[in-house]
């Protein structure tokens, strides 16, 4: 089932000078069980696009339908929405107020209704899920390092069980050794549990390598919605939205044009060698 | 410029009363030489102790340990205190927790007012700060209405106000999108090449560093590596112990190596690495290494 | 969340009020708040009035955004109205039931009604043309004599521009931080009272963290640029009285004389 976004506009500030129209049309279908990466720059409306899909903002048009449902109707249970499409913040770490990892990671659950021990139990689950060290979960949260602080804040909202996670911009601040944690972690998450999982990125280099569909958005416009490989085809497009392809992209691109016959569609550094030693051998045979 | 000898520094911890409780070392026996008119980039992930070696350079800490000179004044001496503030100004990495007053002109004139500069020269001085960034067509704006790009160059603005020797940006770009970074590190570049002013960049994005006269590579509060980026970058495996990044070409280079390609190790851009593939099939470029030494040349002559 | 409060906020355009030094305009907000309160005849009022609406056409500022301004407190005026209407004893005009309008009542209400409106016009007038900057510049420079009896008058300043650059950045956090927490199931909107203050901790713990590092990293930002208190500072934009602020000090101290006179004469 999933979530489908049918013509859905968004402006801020609506009827005054100010008026900005941060989302313009927006329909696409976001299925169960998908990994997508949403990229755009500062001020594309990806960031809004993200906060309607579980009912934080209502779109000024259109209609956005959840397993069916219109969530904007009357009797649309908006508590059971907020649970099954889970958003995590940029810098998440920013939300964090309880008096340890645990007991914090244990409010979303709670809020559902739930008993302690349930609470602590999908607590605990989702703690795992984050890759968090035991030892801190008694610790309070404002003592992590900033990595740490991250992954408790994403426990915070895995504890709710979504279906649909969406990050937004998740390994922003973070250094390379955080980043590459908190993507492996991501990309593990998608693994083992069955979610579909909406990573919001302004660096291609950062989601290409690990999600299935890539959606680009610009001045609040969805204006590509494909295959990774065949978004970073429109590369020249892609920088006068202010946004790069991957940097391998790049270096296949030229190889190609100084005569190097490869395929430009490698994503990773071990597919484009891959790629070159293939093309070498196919000289040398 | 600056130079540090065997400094050391010790954060005191302390236990739920406020008693001391141990220390912690964050920098562990540092040596220095920064020439003037270098531009440095301080590498190293979080908790290295590279932000705490920044603000010994603009005496906002004080050796436990050894000693700080910038410009020949002792960091430990009072007295020097505000003349090295002024000398070594510094930008931090929150774009929102350095801008002081609520508008971009105001702010960049913050500086001057502190070291009692006359009104008059503080206008010259604001509109040739905020010219420098790019930013003079905004000077009435409030801050609020920038990007986070935009208020990072009125707080390059702020120090250049000063008119310092030195330019410390303590991890500028960490909170910036991809435009926002470029920005601020054409603006710091700017600064280097054409004003002459020292500039020493700590950040943990390597393709900031690429551009650097030297990296300096930081871990548990130690010098790791130091080199030419070219130097540096080419160690690969070295620097993914460190868990830093090395520029995607010289990965794919590195990679190449190990399948057993003759490449050089050095590779820092696109464009050599298609130099050193073509080179192996096509008899026009024999002289590999040559080719590389000579793109080094023309770089250093844009310098 | 919070854009809806305008009331006051400053609005950028060239006037003579605009262009007038700060200090005249605090001066002049406090003399005519004063004068509010003297005069008490319908001619005061008429005269009250008057001047206002020659500062309103002085400033620039179009009407209708003032008035929308003043939306936001005709819940205030209303209050104050209907008690001093009900609640004033004398001579009953009308009543039912238990509710009943005096005489004194009624003019007592009307009176209080317009010299509020008034009185929140005439300082919405000082905001709208004032930046909050200017504002606390002349702040501090009409409260320099209270240094000799060693009040902080720099530091009073300096913290009240602080505060003021940084409640439109805290308000944005709050936002964020409630959204956050919305998204982890928090409920804001309970009715009970209970609920309603537990339901706050999970917005004020962090927002006080983050008041607490953003005054952390602006204090280091300022030491950084040199700055070490009022002593040896120079400015960027003194206050210097011109040929205009003077003649503005001259029809200031007319208008409250005639203030005076009406009292006396009506």
């Amino acid at each position: 089932m999933g979530i489908k976004i049918d013509d859905i506009c968004f402006e801020y500030e609506r009827g005054t000078a100010m008026q900005v129209t941060a989302l313009d049309h927006i329909s696409a279908e976001i299925p169960d069980n998908q990994f997508i990466g949403l990229i755009g720059h500062t001020g594309s409306g990806k960031s809004t696009l993200v906060q309607t899909l579980n009912g934080l903002l209502k779109p000024t048009s259109g209609h956005i339908y959840y397993n069916g449902e219109d969530i904007s109707g009357e009797k649309f249970d908006k508590k059971k929405l907020r649970a099954d499409v889970g958003l995590v913040f940029q810098y998440p770490e920013h939300q964090l107020f309880e008096i340890d990892v645990l007991t914090d990671v244990m409010f979303g659950p709670k809020n559902l209704g739930l008993s302690d021990a349930e609470a602590k139990k999908r607590a605990l689950e989702a703690l795992e899920s984050v890759h968090m060290p035991e030892k801190y979960y008694k610790s309070s949260p404002f003592d992590l390092s900033g990595g740490q602080k991250r992954r408790a804040a994403i426990a915070g909202v895995l504890a709710m069980r979504p279906k649909i996670l969406i990050l937004d911009e998740p390994t922003a601040g973070l250094d390379p050794k955080g980043r590459d944690g908190i993507l492996g972690m991501i990309s593990d998450m998608k693994k083992n549990l069955n979610m579909t999982i909406i990573l919001v990125s302004h660096s291609m280099d950062d989601v290409a390598r690990y999600v299935d569909r890539i959606m680009v958005m610009g001045g609040g416009k969805l204006l590509y919605d494909d295959e990774p490989v065949k978004v970073f085809r429109h590369v020249q497009e892609l920088e006068n939205l202010g946004l790069a392809a991957p940097q391998i992209t790049y270096i296949m691109k030229l190889l190609k044009e100084k005569g190097l016959d490869v395929s430009t569609d490698a994503l990773t550094v071990e597919q484009a060698a891959a790629e070159i030693m293939a093309h070498r051998r196919e000289l040398h045979v | 410029m600056i130079k540090i000898q065997k400094l050391i520094h010790d954060y005191i911890k302390r236990d739920d009363e406020g008693n001391a409780a141990g220390t912690q070392r964050a920098i562990d026996g540092v040596d220095l030489d920064v020439k003037a008119g270098q531009f440095i980039a301080v590498l190293g992930h979080n908790g290295s102790g590279k932000s705490t070696l920044a603000k010994h350079l603009n005496a906002l800490l004080f050796p436990t340990e050894g000693t700080v000179w910038v410009d020949g004044l002792d960091t430990k001496d009072e007295k020097n205190l505000w003349e090295i503030r002024r000398e070594a100004g510094m930008v931090f990495q929150n774009p929102d927790n350095q801008i002081i007053a609520q508008v971009v002109e105001e702010d960049v004139g913050f500086g001057p007012e502190n070291i009692g500069v006359p009104t008059e020269e503080i206008w010259q001085r604001v509109e040739y700060s905020l010219k420098t960034v790019g930013m003079w067509e905004h000077r009435k704006k409030s801050p609020n209405r920038l990007s986070g790009g935009q208020k990072q160059r009125v707080s390059i603005a702020g120090v250049i106000a000063m008119e310092p020797k030195c330019i410390i940006l303590d991890e500028p770009t960490a909170m910036l999108d991809p435009n926002g970074r470029r920005e601020v590190i054409s603006a710091a570049m700017k600064l280097n090449r054409t004003k002459g002013i020292t500039v020493i960049l700590i950040t943990h994005y390597m393709e900031e560093a690429i551009n650097a006269d030297r990296i300096i590579v930081m871990d548990r509060g130690k010098v790791a590596m130091q080199g030419t980026p070219r130097e540096i970058f080419s160690q690969v495996e070295r620097m993914k112990e460190l868990q830093l990044d090395v520029p995607q070409v010289t990965l794919l280079a590195h990679e190449l190596r190990g399948m057993g390609l003759k490449i050089p190790d050095s590779i820092l851009t696109k464009e050599e690495l298609a130099a050193a593939l073509m080179g192996g099939q096509t008899s026009q470029n024999s002289g590999l290494g040559g080719d590389c030494a000579k793109k080094e040349a023309a770089h250093g002559d844009q310098n | 969340m919070f854009d809806t409060i305008t009331l006051g906020q400053y609005y950028q355009t060239d006037s003579l009020l605009h262009r007038l030094d700060p200090r005249v305009k605090l001066v002049g907000t406090f003399v005519y708040l004063i004068s509010l309160f003297v005069v008490d005849s319908f001619v005061g009022y008429i005269a009250a009035a008057l001047f206002l609406a020659a500062m309103i056409m002085l400033s620039n500022v179009p009407f209708r955004y003032i008035v929308r301004g003043m939306k936001t407190i005709v819940f205030l005026l209303l209050i104050t109205v209907v008690f001093n209407l009900f609640l004033t004893p004398g001579e009953v005009i009308w009543h039912a039931g238990i509710f009943k309008i005096t005489r004194e009542g009624l003019t007592f209400a009307i009176k209080m009604a317009v010299r509020l409106s008034l009185l929140i016009l005439g300082s919405s007038i000082m905001t709208l043309t004032t930046t909050p900057t200017q504002l606390t510049d002349a702040l501090e420079s009409l409260l320099r004599p209270l240094k000799k009896v060693h009040v902080p008058v720099h530091e009073i300043a300096m913290m009240m521009s602080i505060a003021l650059r940084f409640i439109p950045i805290l308000m944005e956090e709050t936002d964020k931080i409630m959204k956050a927490q919305i998204a982890r199931g928090a409920d804001f909107e309970s009715k009970n009272i209970v609920k309603k203050i537990k339901s706050m901790v999970p917005l004020l713990v962090p927002l006080f963290i983050s008041a607490f590092r953003r005054a952390n990293d602006l204090a280091m930002a300022m030491e950084a640029r040199c700055y070490r208190g009022g002593e040896g500072r120079t400015k960027m934009k003194p206050l210097v009285y011109h040929g205009r602020d003077r003649v503005a000090y001259m029809v200031l101290l007319a208008f409250f004389a005639i203030c005076i006179l009406t009292r006396i004469f009506f």
